[in-house]
């Protein structure tokens, strides 16, 4: 009860002043609570800012995603619960972290395909060179007998 | 009228960058010396013009002379004067002139350092050097002609961003544009190098140089940039995986590859046109990061210029530039034959491994970067790519990275002995295991990233001093040291290198894993223990700055049974441009920083202060320093001193 004292308490201070960035009076008072509140809004992007996820963020915007967290929190969803929560009215762009599933899937798996693929070209390479290193290791006939054609010039 | 004659120089300047790109390569192809030779005093000339034209511009800033556009959307003339001259490359049309200086630059150094380079081939990188310059002062003039006067100036002008305003941020941009533009001369080598269709170990030995200089010129300018968002930003983090700084990181991957594989050639004769390749990849990214910053494209904290035409103009530029060599790689790489042949485990494969992770995690930020752009254009959705995919994503490969490389750089040339290596590094590997294991331990708690950091780290660290201990040789101690000493200058640029990536891979694992954090309320006279120390909020007072006010706040930060020192956290507000800045205070130990910042006043009275406990946040700097001295390192190596005359010009084909 407590905790949504102080939520109210918050949003009516928003008024008030310019936030900036986590404030001391969003912060829930238990601490495995907030400090998963922290990590959930790490990975979630100010929608209105360049770049910045909502706890570096001094946006209004911001703020209220980090009140918004708190609460589903606090309402005792899980971390993906509270995300999913969150996805659902601000769209995947508030995402960080692009779930790897369909298209994002080519996202997260260029790095490994490309290591494969660097990994395959420098194998076939050097299966390449041995191969060609073998036939230096001799002349074929027609090869001897141009040699011997050269040489009695 | 000084403004009227830096205008006047730089459309002078494309006039010579026009000659310097055309008559020298057709003398190249005729075998005509003298007009090859025309490419030397036009690089120099062009220099001088941009020169000219930069210094006008300087003294635009300097002067505060509000007729000019830039100086008054990006000056004030109550900003401090260091900021003032600063200013001038703090904004799209100043930095493209900086650009253009520093490629010229690069250019005349050609000239200076080049005497003896085969002519053709001399003719041919700075023709192409010339095309370079011809493609940016044309997109100077066009589209960002920094010389455009207003009719009615104003009496003032709007300051320039106040995040900017630092010292560390003043000299960011001059060292990362040296190492941008550095890498145009790997480029015009290489694209020079097909043209002639011939690549061999002294083609490698010019170009090594360049690379390296340029490497660590980006290496200086992100660690600058990274330490200006630690301290400016107000909250410690120091990477953000902001397009901007993706920009800039792609070619030093590359760059680092490069630098690498140059050495194959350099030593092997091998892997040439995998050299060629990455020459022209690297300059490649360079100008893409460019186009990211310039255009706008993918908006991020630090995008100044927000405007399609431009950012088509260096799309333009791109295209050409990498299509055309890579266009020109396709027709020609084929002739370049390689000599040293090697085997699967041998010094070569170890850079070959290192080549395709470094090229690897350099494509995972690529796509990372241009994903959201990709995603918007052919897909219609919206979406971000932050700093969780990087992380997961990219670290993969600078683990394996920092696994294989003191083995790796032990392992003999053409055909090594692994277990040789593997029994080389033996101690290192012992020794890394054990500290992490103790740090691990003394930590409490089952969190691996700290752990494994401080393993990694050492590992490399340690190996880079196994591989410079065993180049000492057999027998006493004494002796080993003696020979040490007179080792070649490039063994110890390599080992300097080396320890710096492990101390840096260290300390960016420590301040993931150990960082303390505290944001609370504290009235004047307010104590709290934080992270080992007393600290007491004294007072908050208020001081006028030269063209901002400032809120400072007065912490008295002791150790138990230790000095009490005072720290200062401010914020300030530049009413100008109205924006606020934190000014965190800092107290730096070997160890760990203390971090404090001053937040908003409350209501209730008091200030919010947020306090942050960034452990071996020296060793970061400290990690890049060493880096950067590790090429410089290399660069005074006995043989590019005397590289100059590694070629008899006997060897040059006359016809």
């Amino acid at each position: 009860m407590t905790a949504m004292r102080r939520l109210i308490l918050a949003l009516a201070l928003v008024v008030a002043a310019p936030v900036w960035a986590v404030q001391p009076d969003e912060m829930l008072p238990d601490p495995a609570l907030e400090a998963r509140a922290r990590v959930i809004s790490r990975d979630l992007r100010c929608p209105v800012c360049q770049g910045e996820n909502i706890d570096d963020s001094d946006a209004q915007i911001s703020r209220d995603l980090r009140l918004l967290v708190r609460e589903r929190l606090v309402a005792g969803d899980t971390n993906e619960e509270v995300i999913d929560y969150i996805v659902d009215r601000y769209g995947e762009f508030v995402l960080f972290n692009p779930r790897p599933q369909g298209l994002n899937l080519a996202l997260w798996l260029a790095g490994p395909a490309m290591l494969l693929a660097g990994a395959g070209i420098a194998f076939l390479t050097f299966r390449g060179r041995s191969r060609s290193q073998i036939a230096d290791r001799g002349l074929t006939a027609d090869e001897e007998a141009r040699l011997k054609e050269l040489l009695k010039d | 009228m000084i403004v009227e004659l830096g205008h006047y120089a730089l459309v002078l300047a494309l006039c010579v960058a026009l000659v310097q790109s055309v008559v020298p390569l057709i003398g190249a192809h005729r075998r005509n010396p003298a007009w090859m030779a025309v490419a030397e005093p036009a690089a120099v000339l062009q220099f001088l013009l941009v020169g000219f034209a930069f210094v006008a511009l300087v003294r635009a800033f300097m002067t505060s002379d509000f007729s000019l556009r830039v100086v008054v959307e990006n000056s004030h003339s109550l900003k401090p004067m260091l900021y003032k001259f600063a200013g001038t490359w703090g904004n799209h049309e100043g930095s493209l002139l900086l650009w253009s200086l520093i490629l010229s630059l690069y250019s005349a150094c050609a000239v200076f350092f080049g005497q003896y380079l085969p002519a053709t081939l001399k003719a041919r990188v700075l023709a192409v050097q010339g095309m370079i310059g011809v493609a940016f002062l044309l997109f100077m003039l066009l589209t960002s002609n920094p010389f455009d006067r207003l009719a009615m100036p104003p009496m003032d002008g709007r300051d320039l961003n106040p995040l900017l305003q630092d010292p560390g941020l003043a000299f960011h941009p001059p060292f990362l544009y040296l190492g941008y533009v550095g890498l145009s001369m790997a480029f015009s080598f290489a694209v020079a190098a097909l043209i002639e269709g011939r690549v061999d170990a002294a083609w490698a030995r010019w170009v090594r140089p360049w690379t390296v200089a340029a490497w660590v010129s980006l290496t200086i300018g992100i660690a600058l940039g990274s330490w200006w968002a630690y301290y400016e930003l107000g909250w410690g983090g120091f990477w953000f995986w902001d397009p901007v700084e993706n920009a800039s990181f792609m070619p030093w991957l590359i760059g680092a590859a490069l630098l690498h594989s140059a050495i194959v050639v350099e030593k092997r004769e091998s892997l040439k046109a995998w050299t060629i390749l990455l020459a022209i990849l690297a300059f490649g990214f360079s100008l893409i990061g460019t186009f990211i910053v310039r255009s706008g494209v993918i908006t991020s904290v630090h995008s100044f210029a927000n405007d399609p035409e431009r950012g088509v103009f260096i799309l333009l530029i791109l295209a050409v530039f990498l299509g055309g060599a890579l266009t020109l790689f396709a027709a020609r790489a084929g002739a370049m034959e390689a000599k040293g042949i090697f085997a699967p485990i041998s010094r070569e494969s170890a850079l070959v491994a290192n080549n395709i992770l470094l090229t690897v995690a350099c494509f995972v930020v690529f796509v990372g970067t241009v994903w959201p752009l990709v995603a918007e254009m052919a897909f219609d959705r919206k979406l971000s790519v932050g700093e969780p995919f990087f992380n997961a994503a990219f670290t993969p490969f600078m683990v394996a990275l920092a696994l294989i490389l003191p083995p790796g750089s032990v392992l003999a040339w053409k055909r090594g002995d692994l277990s040789r290596a593997l029994r080389l590094m033996r101690p290192a590997l012992i020794l890394s295991v054990v500290l992490g294991a103790t740090v691990w331990a003394l930590q409490g708690g089952p969190a691996v990233l700290g752990p494994i950091g401080a393993a990694l780290g050492a590992w490399v660290v340690l190996g880079a001093l196994t591989d410079l201990w065993s180049k000492g040789g057999q027998g006493a101690a004494a002796t080993r040291v003696r020979r040490l000493a007179r080792a070649p200058r490039a063994d110890w640029g390599k080992a300097t290198a080396h320890i710096g990536l492990g101390v840096t891979l260290f300390a960016v694992a420590a301040m993931h894993a150990w960082k303390v954090e505290d944001i609370r309320v504290m009235k004047p006279g307010d104590s709290m223990e934080f992270g080992g120390y007393t600290v007491t909020l004294t007072g908050v007072r208020e001081e006028p700055g030269p063209n901002y006010t400032t809120h400072l706040a007065d912490l008295a930060v002791a150790r138990p049974g230790g000095p009490t020192i005072t720290m200062q956290p401010e914020k300030r507000f530049y009413p100008v441009q109205a924006m606020p800045t934190t000014e965190a205070a800092i107290h730096q130990t070997l160890t760990h920083d203390l971090y404090f910042a001053l937040g908003d006043p409350q209501d209730g009275g008091g200030w919010v202060i947020r306090s942050y406990r960034e452990p071996f946040a020296n060793w970061l700097w400290i990690g890049s320093a060493l880096m950067a001295l590790g090429g410089l390192l290399s660069l005074t190596d006995r043989r590019f001193r005397l590289a100059a005359g590694a070629r008899r010009p006997a060897a040059v084909p006359a016809e």
